[in-house]
């Protein structure tokens, strides 16, 4: 029995978060009710809408430059070097350099976020674009394609695997990075597991769960988005070069 | 060094035969089989060279003697033993072996590339610096490249180098695949001479791949025609094979080739060139044209004072009273005698003309070279005869 | 909207075992009440502070990565004798990457309970991807004819892989262990979370005072800057032969 009193606890935690997720229970600290489908929606709605505006704000920002600056092959330095240094930017310093220097709320996070959303992007793009077959360029200008459409029309399909796997990258950091925002007041699913006090053990390993599923949703959702972009050609011949 | 004549190259080395035994492979859901039952016996201390088209099995007959790949039926002997019966490690460590993108070991020195053998067959350090020392020197390549890595040396040295790494252990067989392919055209000759001034030397049996029957002719005591679906069309010494091809397919595969070949050593000077009917300036046309139905080339040449070509006469020059200064048809290409025929007939081709006027060092005229010449003189015996194999030539 | 905040902002702290607002307890200079930009005077004084956290975070980034290498050049090993493993493994790391390392820490409490362990467990898993793509990729990416070379000259499979293979795959071994390394850098700000303290307590137990933002927050950054030139130190010397100037 002794060895089985682990997974025993183990499991019991975990009815219990989804015990907390499913129904609506007296808060910690009293006279309020938290828990339950209805607060789990509210809390991933708003993880969604800060992360999507994120995201978006990104991709607007991250795209043009990137794709640009990988057209004309100018600025590598600066490309290779912002997604690097975006890597060390640590999450909780964002968010706090957010609350102690310019304030908290929604309109702030996004722009947080953005600080590791761009640069995965930016990065991506510029090598993506950068790297598409020189072969292929060369015959667009060669049939007179304008340097607009060789870029809408060559580099950037052909680019569409590696930008993905960048946006892919700036989504996870973004949905994590959501999780610790309602440090500067913007309640998403992180609320569950940072507010202890108020929700209980229960509550911050169903605060765990959720998070968890959300992430891994978000880039199943975008792996299919890659693959839907993804022309057919290009992927033929990666299938057959990996065979 | 004596103590350590086991590898040394100084003594007589003993290179066994390869004897293949019915060889057959098949590789599993090919309808026909990559080589098909090989028969064939090198002897000792001779180059075989294993030619044919993609597809004939040549660097699968190659690769099957150290174990490379599989045999499926029939045995390859190595001396007396047969290789089936030995590890696959031990035989390959007995063999050299050169490819043709040479594979040297880019994070490797040269020194340690060439050691490699020797260090995995357990030598001393001494003794793996010593034979390294002696393979540079052998190889000829400057000792204070030693240390350098692959990346810093040209295409020929790498060469060099792979050749002494195969070396290394003194085996008494050699696999070389293609060994110059990727030697660019101009260093390959030179390549080849210093082999064959080394096998001079160490007496190895060789089996050596190539699709370029020029390199075969060159480099084998004995040629191996394979054919598609891995067939042996023939077996026999260079000299034979030129002679006396076995079939179509080998005299298609050797005759067309070396005949051309034979261009690239001609100049126009070595062939008898035709005479056109040359008509100066001025000259009434109807003394050109009274030349023309007995002449060899059916075109009037015109020439000036000093016997320069300056064009062909057109139809419609002909209709004229008398022989324009600047004729309806530019004299271009215009050959001279010192040309390569091979450059001579593809200047022909490119001009899409069947004639050209052929001049000497002053720029006189000494006759016209015609396609049609060109193609007898590839269809004559001379152009098949000649040639030496290699065994009869001096070496280096 | 802001009391819901404040409240939440309140009932945090005991979670990060701090006393609150340390600022208030030590500091009663103008620049420190104002909460200005930086105060140099307080940093001077309070840089002691930093050091601890510093050392531990960077301990357990040492420990997280190594555990990660170790485990990613296994897998790797692995799906190099056995491609078939490969796509498995690919998903595995995959979904360790995915998940976010606040919430895997949540996810570990039950089972690991409070402490360093937990930390070390998430930030290696989620090193894991980054690493084993990298092998993967270095070990396809030698040359064939290398490899070729080494087997007609009677390499076993052992031999090839630990003469040939691993050294040509260094550059790109490395290359995903300075990824891997910067990333779990700025992760491990997170770590209190799971109670292995570091820099990251330190900027969460005072959130607004901007000097230790800035401090805590440059500090982590400097040391993602200085592991990674660590690394790739380590490669120069590793790979000596890409230094040498192509002829």
């Amino acid at each position: 029995m002794i060895e089985l009193s682990l997974p025993i606890a183990f499991l019991h935690s975990f009815t219990g978060a989804f015990d907390f997720i499913l129904h609506q229970r007296e808060a910690q600290t009293r006279f309020v009710q938290v828990g339950g489908l209805g607060q789990v929606w509210e809390l991933t709605r708003t993880h969604l809408e800060v992360s999507g505006l994120a995201l978006a704000g990104s991709l607007a920002l991250a795209l043009p430059v990137g794709a640009a600056l990988g057209h004309r092959g100018r600025g590598e330095m600066f490309a290779i070097g912002l997604g690097n240094a975006g890597r060390a930017v640590p999450e909780l310093a964002v968010i706090a350099f957010l609350v102690a220097f310019i304030g908290i709320g929604l309109r702030n996070v996004v722009l947080a976020l953005m600080v590791l959303g761009i640069p995965p992007i930016l990065t991506n793009t510029f090598v993506a674009v950068k790297q598409v077959d020189r072969d292929a360029v060369g015959a667009a200008r060669g049939i007179g394609m304008r340097e607009t459409q060789i870029l809408t029309r060559i580099q950037l399909p052909l680019a569409v695997p590696t930008i993905m796997s960048g946006v892919r990258t700036a989504a996870i950091n973004i949905v994590a990075t959501a999780t610790i925002a309602p440090l500067a007041g913007v309640l998403t699913l992180g609320d569950f597991i940072l507010s202890r006090n108020v929700y209980g053990d229960q509550g911050v390993l169903a605060g765990a769960i959720l998070v968890a599923l959300l992430a891994l949703i978000v880039e199943l959702s975008l792996a299919g988005v890659q693959w839907l972009l993804t022309p057919r050609g290009l992927a033929l011949q990666r299938e057959r070069a990996a065979a | 060094m004596s103590a350590e004549a086991p590898d040394s190259l100084d003594g007589p080395v003993e290179a066994p035969s390869v004897a293949f035994r019915r060889v057959t492979k098949r590789y599993p859901g090919a309808d026909e089989p990559a080589l098909a039952e090989l028969e064939l016996e090198v002897p000792g201390g001779e180059i075989c060279v294993f030619v044919g088209p993609s597809g004939s099995g040549k660097t699968t007959a190659m690769r099957m003697v150290n174990r490379m790949v599989e045999i499926t039926e029939g045995d390859i002997l190595v001396g007396s033993t047969s290789v089936r019966q030995r590890s696959p490690a031990q035989l390959r460590r007995e063999m050299g072996y050169v490819i043709q993108q040479i594979g040297l070991f880019p994070h490797r020195t040269v020194a340690d590339n060439i050691a490699t053998v020797p260090r995995l067959l357990g030598w001393d350090r001494k003794r793996v610096e010593a034979r390294v020392e002696e393979l540079l020197e052998l190889v000829r390549i400057d000792p204070a490249l030693r240390d350098r890595y692959p990346a810093q040396l040209s295409g020929g040295q790498q060469q060099r180098v792979g050749v002494a790494r195969a070396l290394a252990a003194n085996p008494g067989v050699m696999l070389m695949d293609e060994p110059f392919g990727a030697v660019d055209p101009s260093n390959r000759e030179r390549l080849q001479n210093e082999f064959l001034r080394l096998q001079a030397e160490v007496r190895k049996t060789i089996l050596f791949v190539t699709h370029d029957i020029d390199e075969a002719i060159k480099m084998g005591d004995r040629i191996a025609i394979l054919r598609e679906g891995g067939r042996l069309a023939q077996y026999a010494t260079p000299a034979e094979l030129l002679m006396a091809p076995a079939d179509d397919f080998v005299e298609d595969f050797v005759g067309a080739d070396r005949a051309l070949k034979r261009l690239a050593l001609m100049r126009v000077s070595d062939i008898d060139l035709w005479e056109a009917p040359l008509a100066h300036v001025g000259q009434a046309t109807s003394e050109a044209r009274a030349k023309l139905p007995e002449a060899e080339v059916p075109y009037v040449l015109v020439i000036d004072a000093e016997r320069r070509p300056l064009g062909w006469l057109s139809d419609d020059d002909l209709l004229a009273e008398t022989v324009p200064a600047k004729p309806g048809t530019s004299p271009d290409p215009v050959l001279e005698l010192d040309d390569v025929m091979r450059d001579a007939l593809s200047d022909l081709l490119q001009a899409e003309t069947r004639y050209a006027p052929v001049v000497d060092s002053e720029g006189l005229i000494a006759g016209v070279l015609s396609v049609e010449i060109i193609s007898e003189f590839l269809t004559s015996p001379e152009a098949l005869t000649e040639e030496r194999p290699a065994a009869e030539r001096p070496l280096g | 909207m802001i009391p819901v905040i404040a409240a939440t902002v309140k009932v945090m702290l005991p979670l990060a075992q701090l006393p609150s607002n340390f600022v208030h307890h030590h500091s009663t200079t103008t620049c420190v009440a104002e909460n200005r930009f930086f105060c140099a005077d307080w940093a001077a004084h309070n840089f002691d502070r930093y050091v601890d956290p510093a050392l531990k975070q960077a301990l357990l980034v040492s420990v997280s990565v190594a555990v990660g290498f170790t485990v990613a050049m296994g897998l790797a090993l692995l799906s190099h004798r056995q491609p078939k493993l490969a796509p498995t493994f690919t998903g595995l790391t995959g979904v360790l990457y995915t998940v976010p390392s606040v919430a895997f820490f949540f996810l570990l409490l039950p089972i690991t309970g409070f402490g360093t362990d937990t930390a070390v467990i998430a930030l290696s898993a989620y090193t894991l991807q980054i690493i084993y793509r990298n092998i993967v990729a270095g070990l396809a990416n030698v040359p064939e004819e290398a490899k070729d070379a080494g087997r007609g000259m009677g390499m076993s499979q052992r031999d090839l892989l630990w003469r040939v293979e691993l050294p040509l795959a260094v550059p790109e071994i490395v290359a995903g262990l300075r990824v891997a390394t910067v990333s779990t850098v700025a992760l491990a700000t997170l770590a209190f979370f799971a109670g292995a303290g570091g820099l990251g307590q330190q900027i969460y137990s005072d959130l607004t005072f901007k000097t230790n933002i800035i401090i805590a927050g440059g500090l982590a950054m400097l040391m993602a800057i200085l592991f990674d030139l660590v690394l790739l130190v380590i490669q120069r010397l590793a790979t000596p032969w890409l230094r040498a100037g192509a002829s």
